[in-house]
């Protein structure tokens, strides 16, 4: 039996994680995150959430706590979400979160309140290799969920210490068995956007915080074909939405901020040989230059197979280019290794 | 858990045996609203009322002057929100409510609402005693000064306010004004009826000191006018619609009068446990300070922190090994928000975060004290070592 804190979204998949920790026999704490102290009612910071971990953790007959971490939620997560945008980057703040909020400043807090371990709802699967010692991070079973490019972030000293007990489970799994439990979250509808951004929509919370730029929207040939009231509504490869009249199907192939101009081209225009990036980790030992990996881009997406060199990943077959700031997470290659997570990045 | 220690006795009592004897046949035998006419309708009127009596001495009060409310915040917002309305209608100069920055949220809350219908509202400083700095005080008041409250009692730290030297200071610079006090937090601690003499309004809630949840009392003494807040059947002298409380307000009555006639010596025992308490985590917690001045606070506070340790971790420490404890106050998500109390202080953000209030009461007891002294110190050497490593 271990001491394992459950961190309690209010959401299906978390309510089983801790069910199936206490039915196997653990010491099970659960904790909810408040997070945003703004005017967010959706997401899983709100009252309503917390409620249903409250009383999901009473059902379950376990403790439950509310940690506020909404000041250090606006200082590494916020207002870099802002500046990302006003500098025409795309952040992945759910990434960044799970980086310095929940295997950051709650796993410290669970260590130092000696906690085994701390476990989630997230869908990817932790195992242990003998040979090395090491715990290894893979794929969610149920390919329609899997949440793994979301924990690519981490490393042993996070991994090591993480459960992920539905990851083994398909959705319909989690919740069947939440609805066998009787659990209230069972049949809950999936928080599906950033959990601070408001009915008022993303570009309405950006404008808020940073007023934006007008600025001119340009053809692959430099001639201005529209405009925009700020960069902050575009990401590359974005193709919807442009509100230009140009025949041909148009792609957003680059945004800067410092002159305020997005620049569209047609899909040809988007492909890239290669893709640039900063700040990687590895989920165990550096990936060695020349290695070949997988690659995935965002949440939910394919694979692409790519050689690894330092700060740069040069695409076997050339691919659109990935949208500066978005998370790119690297997977190994082979059988029984293909669902493995390497490490990740941010692309620049 | 087999032994548990309850340390939160200003977030809410446990009620007296009394109290609780009281209110049954209320809520059992006796099915009575007090507004009708009938033989049941009397049993519960006379209960009504013998309890406004009760209360009415206990407070100082004459009965016609005692006004049964859903609770403390509900009181407070009905002398401030009503108090202030009143004054102003009758002398539509007066339009400036002066209240205090560390004031409960009933009250603060109850006071800014009241910017939108075009009062001046200001918040006096305090200082780092926890006493109300009163120099800034009077420097807020002035002859349109409609309402002026300033608590009892902090419930956070638990210091006692100089309300004389308030009420004073009051009638010198703001001469219309009427004088609230939130007293909430200060029956098991001092006489209200005496140390609230200069007030025109006073405010306590029933779970504070043994008597139930959801049942408060508003005292407006005098001829101090206030428009209600809820209206509908007239109850309550028109000031508080709605069925009374009866079992409720049995209860807090019953409550109150064993709380006045025991107060001496449940605080010579109170105050014994506390500096126990207090003196013996002193004394093995190293870097411990406690905040408020000792000689301004009542007998069951001890607020103190403990330098490089975060309370949110803490407590939850503590209540899984059985102690009751609370830091803050609480927001409707029941996540812990930082102190505006502490901030009020002068108290920096890492001491405030690392502070934890104990609150003693009636039902405290030896082991209680035993356990928190088994407990704290190993719960913050344990946080202060991970944060070392």
């Amino acid at each position: 039996m271990s001491r394992i804190l459950v961190a309690m979204s209010g959401g299906v998949d978390s309510s089983v994680a801790a069910a199936l920790l206490r039915d196997q026999g653990h010491d099970i704490t659960g904790v909810t995150l408040k997070l945003w102290g703004g005017e967010s009612d959706s997401g899983c910071c709100s009252v309503s959430d917390v409620e249903d971990a409250r009383r999901v953790a009473a059902q379950l007959d376990v403790p439950h706590y509310v940690f506020n971490f909404s000041e250090e939620f606006d200082d590494q997560i916020v207002d870099p979400y802002v500046q990302a945008y006003a500098d025409g980057r795309t952040p992945n703040p759910c990434i960044e979160c799970n980086r310095s909020m929940k295997w950051g400043r709650l796993l410290d807090r669970a260590r130092a309140m000696g906690f085994d371990a701390l476990a989630t709802g997230h869908h990817a699967r932790l195992t242990h290799n003998p040979s090395s010692g090491t715990t290894e991070l893979r794929r969610g079973e149920d390919p329609a969920k899997d949440q793994s490019y979301v924990l690519a972030v981490l490393g042993q000293d996070e991994l090591a210490m993480t459960v992920l007990p539905v990851g083994e489970m398909t959705k319909a799994d989690v919740r069947a068995h939440a609805a066998r439990l009787g659990l209230r979250t069972a049949t809950k509808a999936e928080s599906m956007d950033v959990c601070f951004i408001t009915r008022g929509g993303r570009t309405a919370f950006l404008d808020a915080r940073v007023p934006p730029a007008p600025g001119d929207i340009v053809d692959a040939d430099g001639s201005v074909v529209g405009s925009h009231d700020g960069v902050r509504a575009f990401t590359v490869g974005q193709r919807r939405g442009l509100a230009v009249a140009t025949g041909a199907r148009r792609y957003v192939v680059d945004v800067d901020a410092a002159s305020a101009t997005v620049t569209l081209g047609d899909k040809r225009d988007l492909l890239r040989d290669s893709v640039t990036f900063t700040r990687p980790t590895f989920t165990d030992t550096p990936i060695v230059d020349g290695a070949i990996v997988n690659v995935q881009v965002r949440s939910h997406g394919d694979a692409h197979r790519a050689t690894w060199r330092e700060e740069r990943l040069e695409w076997e077959t050339p691919q659109p280019r990935v949208a500066p700031g978005q998370t790119v997470a690297f997977y190994g290659t082979g059988a029984g290794d293909d669902d493995r997570v390497l490490g990740s990045a941010i692309a620049t | 858990m087999t032994t548990t220690a309850y340390l939160d006795h200003a977030a809410s009592t446990p009620m007296r045996p009394e109290a609780v004897a009281a209110m049954l046949p209320f809520l059992t035998d006796h099915p009575g609203n007090p507004s009708g006419s009938h033989g049941a309708a009397r049993t519960a009127k006379t209960a009504l009322e013998e309890a406004r009596e009760a209360v009415a001495g206990v407070l100082g009060a004459a009965p016609d002057e005692v006004y049964f409310t859903g609770g403390g915040t509900e009181a407070d917002n009905l002398a401030i929100k009503g108090g202030a309305r009143a004054a102003r209608r009758v002398e539509p100069a007066l339009g400036g409510v002066v209240t205090t920055a560390f004031e409960h949220k009933g009250v603060l809350a109850a006071a800014h609402r009241l910017e939108s219908e075009g009062f001046r509202v200001a918040e006096a400083g305090i200082t780092a005693e926890g006493l109300v700095d009163l120099d800034d005080l009077a420097a807020q008041l002035d002859a349109t000064t409609a309402l002026v409250s300033v608590m009892t009692v902090n419930n956070e730290v638990g210091s006692i306010q100089p309300l004389d030297a308030i009420a004073a200071l009051v009638r010198d610079h703001a001469p219309h004004a009427r004088l609230h006090t939130d007293a909430v937090q200060a029956v098991p601690w001092v006489d209200v009826a005496e140390v609230t003499n200069g007030f025109d309004l006073v405010a306590i809630s029933g779970h504070k000191f043994g008597g139930p949840k959801g049942v408060g009392v508003l005292v407006a003494r005098g001829d101090v006018k206030i428009d209600a807040e809820i209206e509908g059947g007239g109850q309550e002298r028109g000031l508080r619609a709605g069925t009374v409380n009866v079992a409720g307000v049995v209860a807090l009555a019953a409550a109150l009068s064993i709380t006045h006639e025991r107060r001496a010596e449940e605080m010579a025992r109170i105050v014994t446990l506390r500096n126990r308490l207090r003196d013996g985590l002193l004394a093995t917690i190293p870097a411990t300070f406690v905040n408020g001045a000792p000689e301004h606070t009542t007998a069951g506070h001890l607020h103190l922190g403990f330098r490089g340790v975060e309370s949110e971790a803490l407590l939850v420490m503590l209540d899984q090994r059985g102690l009751n404890a609370a830091a803050g106050s609480s927001c409707s998500s029941g996540a812990t928000e930082i102190s505006h109390v502490l901030a009020a202080m002068g108290m920096s953000r890492a001491d405030a975060t690392a502070s934890i209030r104990l609150s003693l009461g009636y039902a405290s007891t030896d082991a209680d004290v035993e356990l928190a002294l088994a407990e704290i110190p190993r719960a913050v050497e344990q946080l202060r070592a991970a944060v070392a490593a």
